[in-house]
């Protein structure tokens, strides 16, 4: 649409300057934190401009922090998460979309709601299962009476073997991989391929799995790059759940776990040392913000046309 | 190579029947078109053929073999669709190949094989690009490559060529004509252009409403047609339909205005009085320039419009209150609203039941257009 009203051109744009101007000075604020040294950073008022400590803080808060290894894990945890939700989301919005069965919109409207049940919500159930995957299966069978029966028949117990997913990998990534957004996305996606090229498909012999590989996934690259960009994002920042199935520090602990140990706390003791924080806060923020870079060609491509 | 048997096929979505018990029998190496208004059940009938759709009853033979509850790839069809339905992410040459690589063919056979089709559909120039590039032309052939490769008994066609430009449809049709003139396979082609089915047609099926209104070759159905709708359907223009009252002697039409029309007897030996609807086809009607008008042996009209076709023109006009489109192959300068005299030969009149609107039929004599034909 073209329109010509240059007053309402700059009145968008100096609305649009303000947005920016909020979302970045704080961002401004703390590379500027970062680059002083203890004393300036606690001054009133705090300079402006960047100082010239920068190397010193960015080497220590490096050196300190341990964050080579966290972000080690970081990377192992979002990735992981990252590949299971392209994964989930693709399957069940394939099975939504082009397998006729009983109750499959009911399901579809299931994973659905599960929009409105964020992590936070369910973190105490999903903590307690976590702790003990097949908890709920035994739980099933004692309510429904079946132990007793067999134990009462046949004088057998049945105890299900304890599986904890705590200090894992496993723990970190798996209950996290389930994602409506992302089945959400795909089954629109699916919606805009036409139903012949599922048939050329049929006629050319391929059966349902060979069709989701050979022609559904190669085409849906951009809405995995998309839905990948989002969701590496979303678990990098992963601070709840890592914090709280996660004791074993060392081995398991995330970037994002360790930026809470670095003010005020542990690592660097009292009083706070923002400048050394602030550093840190940065260098954590940096693969996110550079795979949200990379990916941004592919990342809007995916969600706004459907290339085709 | 394979012979394909229609019995009692129908076909419900839900509570609505679509195809209401469907028998034909289509022989090895035989093109068969069905023609059909949109919604009559025609595309319905070439999908469950081809294993797309359930068949709700009745069974499907091909090659003596039922294949009602065959998976598609079982079946040995090929099928063109109206969109091409091409993999937009894969070259010509992955397009054409794909089902041989489901199949398990190595892939230097393969290679060989998709360049040996793509030379017969002369796109072997474009076997690196994508569907995308291509011209509406070039991705029909891409996808009669792909139904090619396989060597399947049966092709099927789904409106390949509705999607084309004019000119293109032309060139498409003749190329299908002499592809299976090359390949003699089985072909089932669905359109609902007559043209079209009439020029590739060996045997045309016409359809309507989910029932077979006739079956024939082009020809037949042409200088025959079954019912008032196949009348309707087939020729461009559609048979003339005039509603007419036989006479009690039976030897004369009576129209609504009551100009009469001497029926041969021969040809009509046995007629009832009563009403009938008269079929007269444009390319059979003449005006009669200069000279008297012989009553009882034709027909006065009154002059609308001419249309153009360069060979000649169609003259719209009406008569007793009903269109008639007379086929001239000069010009006529005629005025709006001027009087015309149509000849009618009795030979070239075709009646119908005004009820029923099936064929009246009559002895066997040629009509002057088959004859001249």
């Amino acid at each position: 649409m073209v329109e010509r009203t240059p007053i309402l051109n700059i009145l968008t744009h100096l609305i649009l300057i303000m947005g920016l101007i909020m979302l970045l000075v704080p961002l401004w604020i703390v590379f500027v934190a970062s680059t002083h040294d203890f004393r300036t950073v606690n001054t009133v008022p705090m300079p402006l401009w960047p100082g010239n400590q920068m190397v010193a803080n960015y080497t220590l808060a490096w050196q300190q922090s341990g964050f080579g290894p966290k972000m080690l894990n970081s990377f192992i945890v979002a990735i992981g998460v990252t590949a299971g939700k392209i994964a989930i989301a693709a399957i069940s919005a394939y099975s939504i979309v082009y397998f006729n069965y009983r109750f499959r919109s009911l399901f579809f409207w299931l994973i659905f709601v599960t929009l409105m049940l964020p992590l936070e919500v369910r973190i105490v159930p999903t903590y307690a299962v976590a702790a003990n995957v097949l908890r709920p299966y035994q739980e099933l069978l004692d309510a429904t009476g079946i132990s007793t029966i067999l134990g009462a028949l046949a004088g057998i117990k049945i105890t299900l073997p304890e599986w904890s997913m705590l200090n894992s990998y496993t723990g970190l990534i798996l209950p996290l991989i389930a994602t409506a957004t992302g089945t959400f996305l795909y089954r629109q996606f699916y919606l805009t391929v036409p139903d012949e090229l599922a048939e050329a498909a049929k006629m050319d012999g391929a059966g349902p799995l060979r069709f989701f590989w050979d022609v559904l996934l190669p085409l849906s690259k951009t809405n995995m790059a998309a839905l990948g960009t989002i969701m590496f994002v979303y678990s990098w920042n992963q601070y709840l759940w890592p914090l709280l199935i996660i004791t074993d520090i060392a081995n398991y602990g995330t970037a994002v776990m360790q930026l809470q140990r670095i003010v005020p706390g542990p690592l660097f003791g009292e009083p706070p040392r923002w400048h050394i924080a602030m550093a840190g806060t940065l260098m954590v923020m940096t693969p996110p913000l550079l795979v949200v870079i990379f990916m941004q060609r592919w990342f809007v491509r995916g969600l706004v046309s459907t290339d085709k | 190579m394979a012979r394909i048997d229609i019995s009692k096929v129908t076909k419900f979505y839900g509570k609505t029947q679509v195809v209401h018990g469907v028998d034909f029998t289509i022989e090895d190496g035989e093109f068969v078109v069905i023609l059909g208004p949109s919604g009559c059940g025609k595309s319905t009938l070439l999908r469950m053929i081809a294993g797309l759709e359930e068949i709700s009853g009745g069974t499907i033979s091909i090659a003596g073999e039922v294949v009602n509850d065959k998976e598609p790839r079982a079946r040995g069809c090929a099928m063109v669709f109206q969109n091409y339905a091409l993999y937009p992410h894969m070259s010509v040459a992955e397009n054409i190949g794909y089902g041989l690589k489901v199949a398990g063919v190595p892939s230097a056979e393969r290679l060989m094989r998709v360049r040996a089709v793509a030379k017969t559909v002369g796109l072997e120039e474009f076997l690196d690009r994508r569907p995308g590039q291509l011209s509406g032309g070039q991705r029909q052939r891409v996808a009669m490559a792909r139904a090619m490769i396989k060597e399947p008994k049966v092709f099927l066609f789904d409106e390949p060529l509705s999607n084309l430009d004019a000119k293109l449809r032309v060139q498409m049709r003749i190329e299908i004509r002499k592809l299976h003139q090359r390949l003699k396979a089985t072909s089932v082609f669905v359109t609902h252009d007559q043209v079209e089915a009439m020029t590739l047609a060996d045997r045309l099926v016409i359809m309507n409403k989910g029932i077979i209104e006739q079956i024939g070759a082009p020809k037949d159905v042409y200088d025959r047609p079954a019912s008032v709708f196949v009348a309707g359907f087939i020729g461009a223009p559609g048979l003339n339909l005039l509603p007419a009252t036989v006479s009690s002697d039976s030897h004369s039409l009576t129209l609504a205005d009551g100009q009469r029309l001497i029926i041969e007897p021969t040809r009509y030996p046995s007629l009832n009085p009563g009403p009938v609807t008269l079929g007269l086809r444009a390319e059979a009607l003449n005006i009669r320039q200069g000279g008297a008008f012989v009553p009882q042996g034709g027909l006065k009209a009154t002059f609308d419009f001419a249309e153009e076709l360069g060979v000649g023109q169609h003259i719209h006009a009406e008569v007793a209150g009903s269109p008639l489109v007379i086929h001239v192959d000069g010009r006529h300068p005629f005025a709006f609203g001027a009087g015309l005299n149509i000849d009618v030969s009795p030979r070239d009149m075709q009646l119908f039941d005004s009820v029923t609107g099936l064929r009246i039929t009559e002895t066997d004599v040629p009509t002057s257009v088959s004859a001249a034909a």
